[in-house]
Parts: structure tokens; sequence; C-alpha cells
């Protein structure tokens, strides 16, 4: 695929053009969790969307991801460090399954409230 | 080469082997003495248990139950050229020989611990050859002194092969010396000619500084001293020497025309300094810059050499990139900055990279139908300064650095070396109307850095009591645990996101031993024993956060700490798979528009290691470790590693299996 191709899905995912596709009411974070491992976004990005300095250059997915469609744009169509998955591999569905769980991820402590972070 | 000398008329009692054979079959039939009573008679090695009992007795046996004089046992006729080679190495002052027994330097082995007393060296057992480089390795890193291994013929180096990789890419010294039966007449048949090569040292020629095959005991004391000089003059590397089976077991006799032997002097070489015109330019460049940065790899030899880089650093108020090949400048400080800092930069001086075009690019692996594509970070007038010494020893075959870096100033010579005449050129060069500015640069780092330190510290707090346990939480808890010690970050073969590099105040040497050079995978827990076993002679503290890929390659180095008493921590970050190839699986398939087939594990097939999950703690436990594990539980990790961390002052090496976040 071309990164023209990239550009040209990006902006037909933010106009909602294929998302009208994806049963939106149906998102469910369990399932969503289990489509996280299963797709292997969790090898990069941690169980809990968490990030890596090293992995997903610090970009932290929980618990507010991107809005659902620019969220699934740029899963759909990145041309930078995250290889892009098409719905052949992971269906619409799913991926809104993924962004439910993300979104039910609790919202991390203060750093200030962790001692071993205050040393 | 397994020639037979004459024995010189002084070298005690002729003994027709034969005969003497024949002698002490017969005694050993008719043995009555018992092993205790052989022992205070002087025999060695000998004990009732090693007495095979369907077997001939051999000769020291039969010594040991006959009480036979050692010496009528000499039928070396003199001397043993072993021994001297002994002598030769004393000289060098190495003081441990990590190394895996073989018969191609048995002559060898046995003048180190007999003749020797096993010091000076000390010979440290070890399970595979590649433990025992990968421990000189980390030994090297703590001490700046190089180890002397040993290891047996073809299939010892190929073992070795892997870390002397490593040790060459990394720019440390290792003294390898490998046995060898060159002599095809004379060496006994069978398996010690698969064990010989015409040219073994060609194996590692490629990555190794120098070798060479002594003929004789006068040609070894100078190869030696040689070897030694070679490998410790920056840039340091690996060197072999081939040793002949034969030549260890040849009675000492003299050189050529009757010259007695003599050992050579070891005076250390100096190292290369920069040209000092080159050093001027490059001082006027950094002083007049708007940005300049300052990117190192293994520029810091020692402590003295980061003392110098924050005295160029807070002179220029330049930040300063640290790629990790050494603990080169304190993460504490306000210029210590991350690899981004190049993108702004004017004027970029590297030191001791072995690798320039990979500071300067960026490589995205996601580019057309798959294939990766490169960015640069430089602005088209940014100025590129290099000193380097690994300019002056490149080869061929096996390259470390990537697609060509055209540089504007490129010093071959050694960055630590370099230093000081930079400095005080740089201090010259900085024009009075340019001091402001460069006070003003420095505030403004002060706050970057400040600010990244707060971004850190909230990142840290992401998924803190998430199971598998986060590597920050890892990282943290281990701290806690260990900032009163004298400490030192012995290894970190388990990728935990950088965290002790961003959070633990990383400000010596000594307190992260850098990386593994070629990336070998297996060097961690070798060299984080090595690097342990010189902080314990330092009365120093080693953790290392052991990757469980790593440990699997050759786990008995674990049983080498145990059985020589070197205590460490080890935490490990045990995220059960090949993780850095799951990543590249997973990457494929989603290029590939597939599902990626997990076959019941987490990661694809292939790179996971579970089902069944492996008892770290277990087999630590069974080689002589303290451990627990598995860990999965955070609030469980502290109390653990305070545990673990006191049976390590006790003097034994403790390991935790924790169960980890995959970064
Ligand atoms: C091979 C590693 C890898 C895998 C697998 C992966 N990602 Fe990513 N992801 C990254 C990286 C790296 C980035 C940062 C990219 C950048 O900023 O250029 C990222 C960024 C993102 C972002 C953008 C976040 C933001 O705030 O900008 C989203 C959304 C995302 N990933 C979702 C997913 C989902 C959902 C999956 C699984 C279906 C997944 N990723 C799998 C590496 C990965």
């Amino acid at each position: 695929m071309s990164r023209q191709f990239f550009r040209f899905a990006l902006a037909a995912f933010a106009a909602g053009v294929v998302l009208a596709h994806a049963p939106a009411l149906a998102a469910d974070a369990a399932k969503g969790k289990a489509a996280f491992m299963k797709y292997g976004c969790w090898q990069c990005h941690g169980t809990e969307g968490q990030g890596s300095a090293i992995t997903s250059a610090g970009k932290v997915l929980a618990p507010d991801p991107l809005p659902l469609e620019t969220f699934a744009a740029f899963v759909r169509s990145t041309d930078r460090a995250m290889p892009p998955y098409s719905e052949l591999a992971l269906p619409p569905a799913d991926l809104a399954d993924i962004h439910a769980y993300l979104s039910s991820i609790p919202k991390a402590k203060d750093y200030k409230t962790i001692p071993l972070l205050n040393q | 080469m397994a020639r037979k000398i004459p024995a010189t008329t002084d070298s005690g009692p002729k003994v027709d082997r034969r005969k003497f054979l024949t002698g002490v079959a017969v005694a050993g039939a008719a043995g009555t003495m018992t092993p205790q009573s052989a022992n205070a008679n002087g025999a060695v090695g000998v004990t009732a248990a090693r007495l095979p009992s369907a077997l001939p007795p051999t000769a020291y046996t039969i010594a040991a139950e006959t009480g036979t004089p050692a010496k009528d046992l000499a039928r070396i006729g003199g001397v043993a050229g072993s021994d001297f080679m002994v002598d030769v190495i004393k000289t060098l002052d190495i003081k441990y020989l990590p190394s895996n027994c073989a018969s191609s330097f048995r002559g060898i082995h046995e003048s180190l611990i007999n003749y020797g007393n096993n010091k000076m060296p000390e010979f440290l057992t070890c399970t595979h050859e590649e433990s025992a480089v990968g421990m000189a390795h980390g030994y090297f890193k703590i001490t700046g002194k190089p180890l002397l291994t040993l290891c047996h013929g073809t299939v010892g180096l190929q073992h070795a092969s892997m870390a002397i990789y490593n040790a060459w890419c990394d720019r440390v010294p290792v003294i390898v010396v490998g046995g060898n039966d060159l002599d095809a007449a004379h060496r006994p048949p069978g398996v010690p000619t698969f064990h010989s090569a015409q040219d073994i040292n060609a194996l590692v020629r490629d990555f190794t500084k120098w070798d060479d095959t002594p003929v004789s005991l006068q040609h070894f004391a100078q190869s030696m001293v040689r070897a030694y000089k070679i490998s410790m003059t920056p840039p340091y590397g690996p060197v072999m020497i081939s040793l002949d089976a034969g030549l260890q077991q040849e009675p000492v006799k003299p050189h050529g025309s009757g010259e007695k032997l003599y050992i050579p002097k070891y005076t250390p070489t100096s190292a290369p300094q920069g040209d000092s015109n080159a050093v001027r330019e490059a001082a006027k460049l950094l002083a007049n810059a708007e940005a300049p940065v300052i990117v190192v790899d293994r520029a810091a030899r020692s402590e003295n050499g980061v003392r110098l880089l924050v005295q160029l650093a807070e002179t220029l108020q330049a930040r300063v990139v640290d790629m990790g090949g050494r603990m080169n400048f304190p993460k504490t400080h306000h210029l210590s900055a991350g690899a981004p800092a190049v993108n702004s930069a004017d004027v970029i001086i590297g030191m001791e990279l072995s690798d320039f075009w990979a500071v300067v690019n960026s490589y995205i692996d996601n580019g057309e139908h798959g294939i990766g594509f490169n960015q640069t970070r430089l602005k088209p007038t940014t100025k590129l300064i290099s000193i380097n010494s690994v300019d002056l020893n490149t080869k061929a075959n096996y390259q470390d650095f990537q697609r060509f870096q055209a540089v504007d100033i490129a010093m071959a010579a050694d960055a630590e070396t370099t230093l000081p005449s930079l400095i005080e050129a740089v201090k010259a060069a900085i024009p009075n109307d340019r001091k402001a500015a460069i006070e003003k640069r420095g505030e403004a780092a002060k706050k970057a850095h400040a600010e990244a330190r707060e971004r850190n510290k909230q990142a840290a707090a992401i998924a803190w009591d998430s199971s598998p346990i986060s590597t920050a939480r890892l990282s943290m808890e281990i701290w806690g645990q260990i900032k009163n010690e004298d400490w030192s970050l012995v290894a970190q073969s388990g990728n935990v996101s950088n965290w002790p590099h961003r959070l633990w105040p990383m400000e010596k040497h000594h307190h992260w031993l850098g990386q593994s050079g070629g990336y070998g995978v297996g060097y961690g827990a070798p060299a984080a024993v090595g690097a342990a076993l010189a902080n314990r002679d330092l009365g120093r503290f080693s953790v290392s956060i052991q990757g469980d890929g790593d440990l699997m390659y050759a786990p008995g180095v674990l049983w080498t700490a145990a059985k020589h008493k070197i205590p460490m921590l080890s935490v490990m970050h045990n995220n059960r798979g090949y993780h850095q190839e799951l990543m590249h699986v997973q990457r494929l398939s989603s290029f590939r528009n597939r599902v990626a087939s997990l076959g019941g594990d987490m990661g694809p097939i292939g790179t996971s290691i579970m089902n069944p999950d492996i008892e770290y703690h277990k087999l630590a436990e069974s080689m002589g470790w303290w451990a627990r594990g598995p860990i999965t539980d955070p609030e469980k990790l502290g109390p653990a590693i305070k545990e673990a961390m006191a049976v390590v002052k006790s003097g034994q090496p403790a390991l935790l299996n924790v169960w980890t976040q995959p970064r």
C-alpha cells in the first residue's frame, strides 16, 4: 500500500465514510479487552494501553483514547511507527470494542500520591 | 604441535613411558593405600568417589594408592612449557580467568591451578564459553581491566564467538586463548582432530583486533604481551591467541641458538589524541553555535570521562544525548537530553559513536511495500564533528555502522583523551558577546529538563497497579530498596522502557554498564555476573534487570555466580516472550492484512516463552541461588526485593521471577 493511499484513507475515515458501517452501539469493553490482546495492540501499548517510550513513542491510549473516528482513522492508515491494520485483519466491530475497552480503563493515579515516585 | 622433544639432561629422572605404565598398572592392581593417606602424602585430586571401579587406574590414582613420589611421574623431561606460560600471564596482572575446561588446554590449565596456585588469574568454572566471554565483558566495564579466557578448539571458540562479537562491537578488550592441537601427525586421534583447525583464529579474525598462533614458548611470551597491549590501546577490542596443545606440554628449553627465555615488559600505549588544528576548528564551531548538541556513545571510558563531558557540556551549556554504550553523562544533569535534541541542533559533536548516521536519521519500519524509510533529522546547514577512535580500526566483513555519514570535521582519536584539549580550546574560542546567550541556553535546558522529569513521573504512574507488573513499577520498586547502597545496574537485558535512566539518579560511570555492543542476546546474564564479580571486590551492590529470553541462552552462568560466591540481585523482567521478535511478526501480519496466528499463546507462534511457563526461580534455586516467584502482584514486589536484598548482603546471589508488562 502506498503512503498516498494512507492519506486518502485517513481523509475518508475522518469524513466518516467507512465508519458508517461500524455497529457503534454494540461496542463492548470486555470483548474489547480480548480483541486488544488478540490483535497484538498490547504488544506495543501494554495491556492497559499505558504505552512505552520505546514501542509506542510514549503515546498513551487509555483512559481517554482519541475519539472513535480519529482513533479508527489512525489505526487504519498510520504510516508512522505503528503498522496499519486493515479491515481485512481487524473488523470495524472489534476495533470499536477495543475503543470501548480503552475508554473503560480507570484514570491513572496522580504520581504525587505514589511515594515511590516522590523520593 | 605435539612434537616429541628430547628431555634435557638436568631435568630429572628419565622415564620410559611404556615401561612406566606397565609398572604402575601392576602396582595399581596390588594397590593398598587409602585415598586419605595418599592425600596425606601430597598427591592431589584423588578421592574415593572419583575412582572408577571397572576401568584401569590412572597414573595419578596409582601414585595416590602406592605413594609414588610426584617427581617420578614427571614424564615431560623438565619444566612444563605451560608453567612458563603461567609466568608470562602473571606479569599481566589479570585477576580472573572465567573458562569452560577442555582437553586442548589441559597443559596450561594444570599449570595455572597447580604451579600458579590458582591466583592472578583465578580460574572461574563456567558452563559455556559464551558465558565466560560475557563475564569478561561485564568485568571490564566496571574495572577497566581485561580478563583472560581459555576456550576449547573449534567447538569452544564457536560457542564463544557471539560473545566475542559483542565485545568487538562494544570496544571491550578480552584476551581469548584457545587450545588447538595443530600437529596432525602427532595429535591424538578422534575428537582432538575434530576440535582442531589449521587456522583456528580465522573463525573470529573479522571481529578481533589481532590474533596470533605462537609456535614456541618465546613466541608465546611475545604474543601474549603484544595481545594484551593491542587489546588495551583505544579503541579497545578482543584479541585471540591460539595455543598449541603440544607447546603447552613440551618442556621449557632455551630458545633458538641457546638464548634464555624472557618475558617482555608490558608498557601501556597512550591513547590517540585529536589533531590540534582539528580540535581548534571544532572548538570554533561549537563556541559560535546557537544550538550545539553533544552526542556520546562510548565516550566516557571511566569516571574521569564523565567528569570531562560535564565540563564540556557546562562550558557550552550544550545538551548531551547519551546513546547508552556506557554511562557517559549524569541523567540528573539539566543538560542531559533525549535524542530529539538533535533535531534543532546547528552543530553536533559525536563522540565514540559507532554509527553517526543512525544518530542523525530516523528510520520508520512502515514504508511502501512494507520496507522502511529514513528521514534526516538534520537541517541542511547543520555542521557535524566526530571524534572516534574506531576510525583507526575498521574492518570489512562485519559492520556495526549503517549508511555512510559525511561529517565536517572528523578526528580519528580517542574522545576521553581529546576532551581536555577540546575543553580548553572551547573556553578560548567563546566570544565575549556570546556568553549571555550561552547562559540563557542553560536556563532553557534547566526548564526543559525539569518538565521532562515531571512528564516521566506522571507516565510512570500509569498502570502503576497493573498485573503483569508495569516496567515503571518494577524499576521504582527496585530503586526504593537499593537507593541507600553504592549501587551498580550491571545489566538491563530486559527492555524496561529506560525507566532506570529516566527516574533513577544515574550519575556515576559504574551506575550503568551500557549496552551489549552487538545486541547478541544472551549477553545480559553473563555480563551481569562478570560486573557483579568486579563490584564484589569493590564492595558495591550489583543489581540486574534480567530478561527471560536472554537468560535462557546459557543459564548455567547462574551456577558460576553461586559457585564463586558472587552476590547480586537479579530481578527478572519476565514478559514471557521474545518480545522484539513478537512485535516484528505482528508488524508483518499487519502489513499483509492477516491476523497473527497465536497458537494458544499471547504472541505469534514461535515468539512466546509460555505454556509451560519457565519457573526461573526454581531454575536459579537449583543452581545455588536464593529465589522467589513468580511475582504477579505489584504489592508483593517491594517486600520480596527487600527480602532478596538481605540475602545478597549476606553474600549469596538472589533472583526474583517477576511477570511484567512487555516493555
Ligand atoms: C508494533 C507496535 C504497535 C502495535 C502492534 C500497535 N501499535 Fe498503536 N502505536 C504504535 C506506535 C509506535 C504509535 C505512535 C505512532 C506515532 O506517533 O507515530 C502508536 C499509536 C497509536 C495510536 C495513536 C495514539 C495517539 O494518541 O496519537 C492509536 C489510536 C493506536 N496506536 C492504537 C492501536 C491499536 C488499537 C492497536 C491494535 C489493533 C495498535 N495500536 C497496535 C505502535 C503499535
